[in-house]
């Protein structure tokens, strides 16, 4: 029996009012790598934030290693979908990536070299390591998009998430990011929001589709060996999921 | 150029300048990469409530506008971090508050004939031993808070929403960074005064943004540009006998715009 790493029940949420998730139950095991897909505003980047605590949890429960979210962050790993916040901010990349450290295990002022050498390893993984002494703005967004993960990856979570990792990034930088999120699944849990189903299929055991509600499938394998005409088709499995919802 | 300063106030006023002009380097950099430009205005001119309370009262002025300060700054971050869409509504409405309570409270004063135009566009001609020990002290704190608190200031200016799920307690150092500011402004207010007050805090920071690719560095360049233009400014003001306040902004404002200038020429002639 593997062990839970995250449990979430009946899990209802609104902003104003009308709910943008409803009766939401996901249970991920250790290693587990789900993609979560559906339309836009389909709620995938609030449960993202329910799960990191950012949003507060109204109705149902969520849990990280059966604890409250809260007491979990130190072993949740974050890329948010929005990496252009403050490109005018005067920050070096390697700044940035430092800081995806755990706050209460600092020294007394500045970063370890430990820390140092951490945070140029996790750009090295991500292919960005000759940019560490560039200021963040001065980056195209793919690039930004990349250290970003490399924050993510700095305090070694058990649990990544990653809110469309791969929007703005070139094809072959896709592909590369994706093997390391395969190779990284060997040591922890992630789950990855995505539209692009494609790709996603050929690294995810588990797919979750949300619109308001959540439709999981998760044996995915019959349909990531194949795919036809050189990529799959993206509607056909939206209509499967809508079908089996229904 | 140096026998203006042998005078004690010549003296006073070049030792309080540069004091002044690195907090206002340092604080200046953290308002600026924090958006909080309206905020500090409206801190400015609540701790002028404060004036009016100390001289109602018969407090030091100083003492009387850091506490309206620190309050409206403790006010100002509760709001800003419930309210982020109002916020500059109360920013406003406290500003205006602020400056009301003052003016109503030295009219209340009997007798009092208060000499505004040293609160409105600073007296750094009239500071004394007292006040630079005070300005050193203040100096001496910020510069703890930063060193000490860099991790914490850097994440959560940056990206409050990271260092909120790396464990920072993203409301308290919000908080601490404008109460931080808050004395930094009145102390600012000395030598430039309440109306010029955002000018010096902003206009050195402007140019060290674009030299410096780190927050420290951008503090750093800030404090030393800042001590430029105020040296430059005291002895113009010296010579023409100018108020130097005021003096001090004209030259930061002349120094900004040779920057841009020379910055312009540099990238036509990298051409
Ligand atoms: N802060 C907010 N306040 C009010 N409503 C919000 C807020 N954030 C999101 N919503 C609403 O909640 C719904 C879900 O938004 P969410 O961002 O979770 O969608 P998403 O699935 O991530 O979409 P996308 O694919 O565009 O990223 C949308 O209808 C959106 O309008
Ligand atoms: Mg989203």
């Amino acid at each position: 029996m593997s062990k839970k790493i995250l449990e979430i029940d009946n899990l209802t949420f609104d902003y104003d009012g009308t709910n943008v998730l409803e009766n939401i139950n996901l249970s991920l095991d250790e290693k587990d790598f789900l993609a979560i897909i559906g339309p836009n505003g389909g709620g995938k980047s609030t449960l993202l934030n329910l799960i990191l605590g950012i949003l507060e949890t109204k109705n149902g429960k969520i849990t990280i290693n059966n604890q409250d979210p809260s007491k979990q962050l130190s072993n949740i790993g974050y890329v948010p979908q929005n990496t252009n916040i403050n490109t005018s901010f005067p920050i070096k990349v390697i700044e940035v990536v430092l800081m995806g450290h755990i706050s209460d295990k600092k020294p007394l002022f500045g970063y370890s070299d430990a820390e140092k050498a951490c945070a140029l390893g996790a750009l090295t993984q991500v292919g960005m390591e000759q940019f560490a002494n560039a200021k963040i703005g001065s980056l195209s967004g793919g690039q930004r998009q990349r250290v970003m993960i490399a924050r993510a990856l700095c305090n070694h979570p058990t649990l990544l998430l990653l809110d469309e990792p791969t929007a703005s990034i070139d094809v072959d930088g896709q592909r590369k990011i994706y093997e390391l999120l395969k190779d990284l699944n060997k040591l922890m849990t992630i789950i990855v929001v995505s539209h692009d189903i494609s790709v996603t299929l050929n690294y995810a055991n588990k797919v979750a589709y949300i619109n308001k509600f959540l439709t999981l499938h998760n044996n995915i394998s019959r349909f990531s060996t194949t795919p036809q005409n050189g990529h799959f088709c993206e509607v056909e499995l939206m209509q499967m999921f809508r079908n089996k919802n229904v | 150029m140096f026998e203006i300063f042998t005078t004690d106030f010549m003296q006073n006023a070049l030792i309080a300048g540069i004091i002044v002009s690195l907090i206002s380097g340092i604080i200046g950099s953290l308002i600026v990469v924090n958006r909080m430009v309206f905020l500090a205005g409206g801190i400015a001119h609540t701790s002028y409530g404060g004036i009016g309370f100390a001289i109602f009262l018969g407090l030091p002025i100083f003492l009387g506008a850091s506490i309206f300060a620190i309050i409206a700054s403790i006010l100002m971050s509760f709001l800003a971090l419930k309210y982020k869409d109002r916020v500059d509504t109360f920013i406003g409405l406290i500003w205006a508050t602020g400056m009301a309570i003052g003016v109503i409270l030295i009219d209340l004063t009997p007798g009092y004939n208060v000499d505004l135009m040293s609160y409105l566009f600073g007296s750094i001609l009239a500071v004394e031993t007292g006040d630079i020990y005070t300005m050193f002290s203040i100096l001496i704190v910020i510069l703890v808070f930063i060193v000490f608190g860099y991790r914490n200031i850097l994440a959560v200016s940056y990206d409050s929403q990271y260092a909120h799920i790396r464990g920072i307690n993203v409301g308290l150092f919000y908080t601490l960074i404008l109460v931080i500011s808050s004395i930094g402004i009145v102390i600012t207010m000395k030598v430039v005064g309440l109306i010029l007050v955002i000018a010096m805090l902003t206009i050195p920071v402007f140019i060290a943004e674009k030299i410096s690719n780190s927050l420290i560095w951008m503090m750093i360049a800030s404090g030393l540009i800042s001590t430029l233009f105020t040296i430059t400014g005291l002895v113009v003001s010296y010579y023409y006998n100018f108020t130097t306040g005021a003096t001090i902004i004209l030259v930061s404002v002349a120094g900004m715009i040779l920057f841009l200038g020379v910055q312009k020429i540099y990238s036509i002639v990298k051409k």
